[in-house]
Parts: structure tokens; sequence; C-alpha cells
């Protein structure tokens, strides 16, 4: 007779299938998981706390680094709620701009998932494409921003710059090439049988369970529950575009995958609409006492300087009131809560981060499977630490 | 308006000896509830008004205010697509609220957050532990008068330079 013992074996904070400072406890019984209890804040930065004791533009570079592969959707996030709590309107081309580099951080966003949720499982040559494929979205934000990742590029009543002379050129090459690339995948993978072996009724999780766990964004659309905040709340002019929001079915990894592969195919719809949609305009909403001037009057007029140095170093007073603002970030439902007192600084601001909710299913998710399932398992769920620790 | 929203009207029926403020700002309802009637009237949401998603629980420190701390809700219908915030005052003396976790699962993280951050305890929680932070830590950082750059340190002076 073989005896039963339990094994607990620790896995991260240091493993390359966490993606990121992820620890999880697994108790196991042989290969089979009963219990799994995950330890996470590693990467804690206190964002919230360190949002109390800055100006409203002074938050906007903290944001990028929440979800760190998706820096302009968190950006976005955030300056719509300031803008909703000032109840200012951004002029249309500062909103299509906003949707064009949103939908293009979704692709990027969702790239990464591809890319690592494949190597964790074995496809090694799935991550080394995406990846190449990644870094044409980071050139264009660096061309637009300056930078790769903390692109701080949105503000609030707007942009921080017009568009650099050529950007609809380099999209539109992304454009017409992606959906390609994407082809290249789904060929590597679709049909693979090592994949469909990994994924096919892995990680099941049923709508009405994944609803109660707080499970939002794809993850939850691949347990067909058909809902979109960019479709059924728009925000930033998203009513005006077409697309659809895909739906899995059984509810398993592979489901979530082929989901994830839909909205990228959407999200280059959505650009290329959008983009055909720009027209000239400002970038700016008509609100001085919030906006930055334009750098020309910063430059050669006396006033311009003092009004650029007092938003820089004073900021504006926000109206006393309390809102929550969600978007849809490529992970989920991210949302800004922000409460004011009246003064230059947030008196509270709570991020809602779709990843620490995601996350806190993971035992539902992989309790009773392999645990080279729970590999698969973190990898559907799409987790950034930086977004779950902030 | 507020008055005509759709869950402020229900709870007006049901609850209203535990209703203490509803508020209308930037088209968004927030609706101020007694904290020992919370358990009630989020079951009662979830079931009979479809708010089916808990989007986020979290608090706010109000240091110098009485009651100090407000618990915060925000609920989302995915039929309904709308949403509602449900808020409960806090006592500094009895820093304790039922655990809505048994009404939604995703509250069990979400609250030891809360625990984490603020102090607050919940009732009948199955695992309330720190999330974010050692076992170890003390203090509650997100309030008010937990020092930005932690209790062992001067106070932060503003640039010298």
């Amino acid at each position: 007779m073989a005896s039963t013992e339990i094994m607990t074996v620790n896995m991260g904070p240091q493993h390359p299938s966490t993606h990121g400072v992820l620890r999880l406890v697994i108790e196991l019984d042989g290969e089979i998981i009963r219990k799994i209890t995950p330890h996470i804040g590693y990467l804690h930065r206190g964002i919230e706390k360190l949002s109390e004791h800055r100006t409203y533009h002074q938050i906007i570079p903290l944001t990028d680094r929440l979800d760190y592969l998706a820096p302009m959707s968190n950006n976005l996030g955030y300056v719509l709620a300031v803008e909703k709590l000032l109840d200012i309107k951004v002029p249309e081309r500062a909103q299509t701009i906003r949707v064009i580099l949103a939908e293009l951080t979704r692709i990027k966003s969702h790239l990464v998932w591809l890319a690592c949720h494949a190597l964790d499982i074995g496809a090694m040559t799935v991550f080394i494409y995406a990846f190449r494929e990644r870094e044409k979205v980071m050139e264009l934000y660096e061309k637009l921003s300056g930078a790769r990742m903390t692109s701080n590029y949105f503000r609030v009543g707007g942009l921080s710059a017009e568009l650099y002379d050529g950007f609809e050129k380099d999209v539109r090459e992304i454009l017409d090439t992606f959906p390609g690339y994407f082809d290249t995948y789904e060929g590597l993978l679709t049909k693979n049988t090592i994949w469909l072996q990994r994924t096919v009724g892995n990680g099941v999780i049923s709508a009405e369970d994944a609803v109660d766990a707080g499970i939002t964004g794809p993850a939850l659309r691949g347990s067909g529950v058909n809902w979109d905040m960019r479709r059924d709340n728009p925000y930033s002019g998203y009513e005006k575009y077409k697309f659809v929001v895909p739906v899995g079915e059984k509810c398993d990894t592979f489901d979530r995958y082929k989901v994830r592969l839909v909205e990228m195919r959407e999200s280059v719809k959505i650009v290329r609409q959008a983009l055909d949609s720009l027209k000239p305009g400002p970038i700016l909403a008509d609100s001085p006492q919030v906006c930055y001037p334009a750098k020309d009057s910063v430059y050669n007029t006396i006033e311009g300087l003092i009004h650029h140095f007092k938003i820089a170093s004073e900021g504006f007073p926000a109206p006393e009131g309390e809102i929550y603002q969600a978007v849809e970030a490529p992970k989920g439902e991210l949302g800004y809560y922000l409460v004011s007192d009246g003064g230059n600084k947030p008196y509270r601001m709570r991020i809602r981060p779709p990843s620490f909710c995601n996350l806190s299913a993971i035992e539902k998710m992989a309790n009773g499977s392999m645990i080279a399932d729970l590999v698969a398992v973190i990898g559907t769920l799409d987790i950034v630490l930086g977004d779950i620790d902030r | 308006m507020a008055e005509n929203h759709r869950a402020v009207v229900k709870l007006k029926e049901k609850f209203a000896d535990s209703l203490l403020e509803v508020k209308e700002f930037r088209g968004e309802v927030t609706v101020t509830v007694k904290k020992e009637n919370i358990v009630a009237i989020c079951t009662f949401l979830r079931d009979s008004l479809k708010y089916n998603l808990l989007s986020d629980v979290t608090a706010v420190d109000y240091l110098g205010r009485e009651p100090r701390f407000m618990m915060v809700y925000n609920l989302y219908s995915i039929p309904n697509k709308d949403r509602l915030r449900v808020k409960a005052p806090v006592e500094e003396s009895q820093t304790s609220v039922d655990t809505v976790s048994t009404v939604w699962s995703t509250a069990n993280w979400l609250e030891r957050e809360v625990f984490d951050l603020f102090g607050i305890t919940f009732t009948g929680h199955p695992d309330l532990r720190r999330i974010l932070l050692t076992d170890d830590w003390v203090g509650h950082p997100l309030r008010k008068d937990y020092p930005l750059q932690g209790p062992d340190r001067e106070p932060y002076q503003g640039r010298l330079s």
C-alpha cells in the first residue's frame, strides 16, 4: 500500500512562469493540487498613498507603473476619472488619438500575454515572434512619447503633445502587417495537438462563478459573459466604432485564448476606423485653469511661462466630490475611485486593479488539476504584478 | 435624478431605516447605509436588482471627522449595465464591519486589502490576513495619520536644494 502524504511546494517569487514576483504555496497530493495560497505584495510601492501627496498631473507617471505592459490604458483610465471629476470636455481629436493608442496598447499587452502563455506551455517560437511584433508598437511609443514603456503621454484635458509627422504611416504599417502575424500565431497554435491538450478543458470556470469571483475582461468573456465596457458603457468616443465582442463557450483556457486573439483583430479594426476619422483640431480642452499651455507660448511669452509654472507647481483644485471611472483595460476592468476635498491633490485615490481580482480566482480554477496545468492557468489569467501589488 | 434611480426606489421601500443619505454627483448615485445592515442590503441588491458584479471594495479615512472611516462598495450590474455605490460609515471605536464575502467571493481579497491598509476588521471573514504587506508589519499605511515616508523616518521637509 502506497501511503498518501500531502506535500507543500513553494513556487516563486522568482519563477519564470509566475510572470513576475508572485509566490504560490501549493499543497500537493502526488501531482494533484489540493490547495493554493498565493502570496502577493512583493512589488507594492504604495501608489495609492503616494497619490494623496501629489497634484493631479503628477499622478499620471505613477499610473504608467501599474500595469506596465499597458501604460496607455492606465493613463486613459486616470485622465478620464479626473476629467469626470472636473466635468471638462476633451476635444474630438484628442479622444480619437486616445482610442488609437489604447487599442494599440491592447494589442501590445495581448502580445505579451500570448508570448509568455505559449512559452510557459512550451511553444517557444510564438514567444519570439510575438515579442518581435510587440517591439513595433514599442517603437511607435518611443517616437511618440520618448519612452518605450512608461509613456506618460496623456494629460488631463487631452494629450501632452501633437502627433509626430509620419505617425499615421507608422500606424497604417502596423495595421497592414499585424493581421498576417496573427494568422501565423494561429497557424502555430490553434490546431497544434500539444497546445490543445494543454489548454482544452484546463482552468474551467463557469460564467456565474467568474462573475462572483470578480473576474473581468477577456478572462470573463472566455466564460461566455457578453460584457465589454467599450460597447456597454462607452467612453472616449468608443460608441462611434464598430467592433465585435468575442465570447467563449467552454469557459476553458482554449476559449480565453481564442477570445484574446479575436480581440487583437478587432482592435486593428477599431484603430483603422479611428485613423480614418482623425481630423485636425485642438488636442487639449479649452480649460486654461486645468491644462498646460502650448509649448510655443511657454517659450515665447511671459504669460505662458507663468501659466505653465502655476500648473506645474500648484496644479489645479478639483471640486469636492467622489467619482468612479472604469475602462476596459486589456486585462479587465480598471477603475479609479477619486475622492476630492476641494484641494489640488486627491483626498483618496483608489485603483481597482483587474489582475488582482482575476488572480483571486486562481484557486477556484486550478484546484484539483495537475501542477503542470497551474502554469497554464496563471498564463491564461494574464496577470501583471505591478497591477496586483500597486 | 437620484431619487428615481431603480435601486434607490427599492431600497427606500425595503430598508428605509438603514438609509442615511442618497447623493448624485456627475451622474453617479451613492447610497450611504448603516453598516449593521450591509450584508442584507448587498444580498438584496445582488438578488433582486441584479448587481451581480462587485467591482471594488475600499475605504476612506476621514481623519478628524466622526465617524472616521467610510467603507465603499462599487457595484455593477452586468445585465443592466449600470453602477451603484454603497457606502457605510465605520466609527474609530468599533472598526469592524460584517463581511460581504458571503455575498460575492471577490470580496475576500478586497476586504483583506482594506484590513491590511486601513485596519478595519471584517466579522465572519474566512481568511483575514494581511495581503500586500508582510505579516509582521506594524500600522496601516493608508490611514491619514500614517506618515508618507513610514513611521521610523523623519518627515519629509520638501527639497532642500
